[in-house]
């Protein structure tokens, strides 16, 4: 890792990312702003959850790194390499060996420990942007706690749809205070935002903005009494390790509409498979 | 040898040991009433290691320090001179603010953020003359039921709570030992 500093960014930088992610963390849910930088990777491909993992990681961390619950995706590969390559920390894909998990849109299945630290790559961190999109008016409404705008939208979901159709960056409420969106993460993952063991921070390098869940914090799924929250998943057990509990991807097989479903958290099916729960397809996915 | 010792002191590889400073304070501020072990800085008294190491790892040019009376001495002032580069000011206009308790006094005059931005508010390191034994019961966020804790002054801070999302923030220091209080804890006299 010579020519670099320590996990790539400037001490400078770091210290102004710190500060945030401790604001953060004091008011739990709104978001601090703050000076996002160039990364070497595009807008999009979690240059803010990058920033944020690069100001936590120490040479001790052990780093994992998940898209869409997978760890061998692009996306997933080329962070943990940016990372062995400029912080030269240990790597891992099973969970419960890591300690800092920078994951883009899920919450892995295993339960997080406090020994564990999960940054999430978040591309709108506004949940009232699609509603408003004055930042003036958004952040004058996060200060009178006026949320009353997203309850009209899920009463209309409800008006058009019979049910409210938001499926993933479902709304939460922070104990009891801010609004704040949970990143593209499925509706099925918003119960283990709550009461969670491990710190939870959220980085957006576009929107320049950073904030934080501490551990044991509640957090609120938004609905309404006759149509409370529910955490939804496609009814299948998945093809391969057979769970009945976690959150699954829809994959086609063939060009006659076949298709199965599996574990979206490559890890907690492997982890499955490896102990014995075949699924439907087996322990070997091409037969 | 005098004129130089304000020299010494700081990190022998800053971009390691602010990331595990860093951290010892993230633990800190996210787990109200769990002592962290903090250290590294060797900076002259009557900074403690601890405070001494939270300076050298959030504070810099662009955050303005307030020195209570405790701690507004030439030798700390040079220090943090060299190696933070922090402008000294009033309490009204800091964004950091170094003391014991006392001297930090009245404690109304900090930045408590404003509404629309409520981050930026002041965060407070207390030196601290211990940590225990406690003498309030600590809930809220960053606590699973309840955490319990040293603290210089009770009602402060449910003066401090009864107005978030504004309010400082507080690092408390003793040796080489952080435990944090942000905002967002509720506090009870045990």
């Amino acid at each position: 890792m010579t020519g670099y500093t320590f996990a790539y960014l400037d001490e400078t930088t770091k210290r102004m990312i710190r500060r945030a992610i401790l604001k953060g963390i004091a008011v739990p849910g709104y978001q601090v702003p703050f000076a996002s930088r160039e990364m070497p990777m595009p807008y999009g491909w979690g240059t803010g959850g990058v920033q944020v993992t690069a100001a936590c990681l120490t040479p001790e961390d052990r780093l994992k790194v998940i898209d869409q619950g997978a760890d061998d995706t692009t996306n997933a590969v080329s962070i943990r390499k940016f990372f062995e390559r400029t912080a030269g920390v240990a790597t891992t894909t099973r969970t419960a060996e890591a300690t800092l998990i920078q994951t883009r849109h899920r919450i892995p299945e295993e339960p997080l420990t406090e020994a564990q630290i999960l940054v999430y790559q978040v591309p709108i961190p506004e949940p009232l942007r699609f509603l408003e999109p004055r930042e003036s008016e958004t952040r004058r409404m996060h200060a009178l706690e006026e949320y009353g705008l997203m309850h009209v939208k899920l009463y209309e979901d409800i008006a058009r749809h019979g049910a409210i159709a938001t499926a993933y960056a479902y709304p939460v409420r922070v104990e009891g205070r801010y609004m704040m969106d949970p990143s593209p993460i499925p509706k099925f993952d918003n119960p283990k935002l709550s009461q969670n063991a491990a710190i939870q921070l959220f980085g957006a390098g576009r929107e320049q903005r950073i904030y934080a869940l501490p551990p044991y914090t509640d957090v609120v799924s938004l609905d309404f009494e006759d149509h409370p929250f529910e955490p939804t998943r496609a009814e299948h057990a998945c093809a391969l390790c057979g769970a009945c509990d976690s959150y699954l991807d829809e994959v086609l097989t063939d060009d006659d509409g076949g298709r199965m479903f599996v574990c979206s958290d490559t890890d907690f099916c492997t982890r499955r498979r490896d102990d014995g729960h075949p699924g439907r397809r087996g322990t070997d996915p091409t037969t | 040898m005098e004129a130089a010792s304000h020299l010494a002191g700081g990190f022998g590889e800053p971009a390691v040991q602010s990331a595990r400073a860093f951290r010892a304070c993230l633990q800190a501020l996210a787990r109200p009433g769990r002592v962290q072990e903090l250290a590294g800085a060797n900076p002259p008294a009557p900074l403690s290691t601890a405070a001494g190491t939270l300076l050298l790892t959030l504070v810099d040019h662009a955050t303005p320090l307030f020195l209570a009376p405790s701690h507004d001495l030439p030798a700390v002032r040079s220090w943090i001179a060299f190696h933070c580069g922090a402008p000294l000011v009033a309490a009204e206009a800091a964004v950091f603010a170094l003391g014991t308790w006392e001297a930090l006094q009245p404690c109304d005059r900090f930045d408590t953020g404003t509404p629309d931005y409520p981050d930026r508010a002041a965060t407070l390191i207390v030196e601290m003359a211990a940590l225990n034994p406690a003498n309030a019961r600590l809930t809220g966020p960053g606590i699973e039921a309840t955490a319990a804790a040293r603290l210089p002054d009770v009602a402060a801070f449910r003066q401090n709570r009864s107005r978030f999302p504004l309010g400082f923030d507080c690092f408390l220091t003793v040796g080489t030992a952080v435990a944090g209080l942000p905002r967002s804890t509720v506090v009870e006299a045990l």
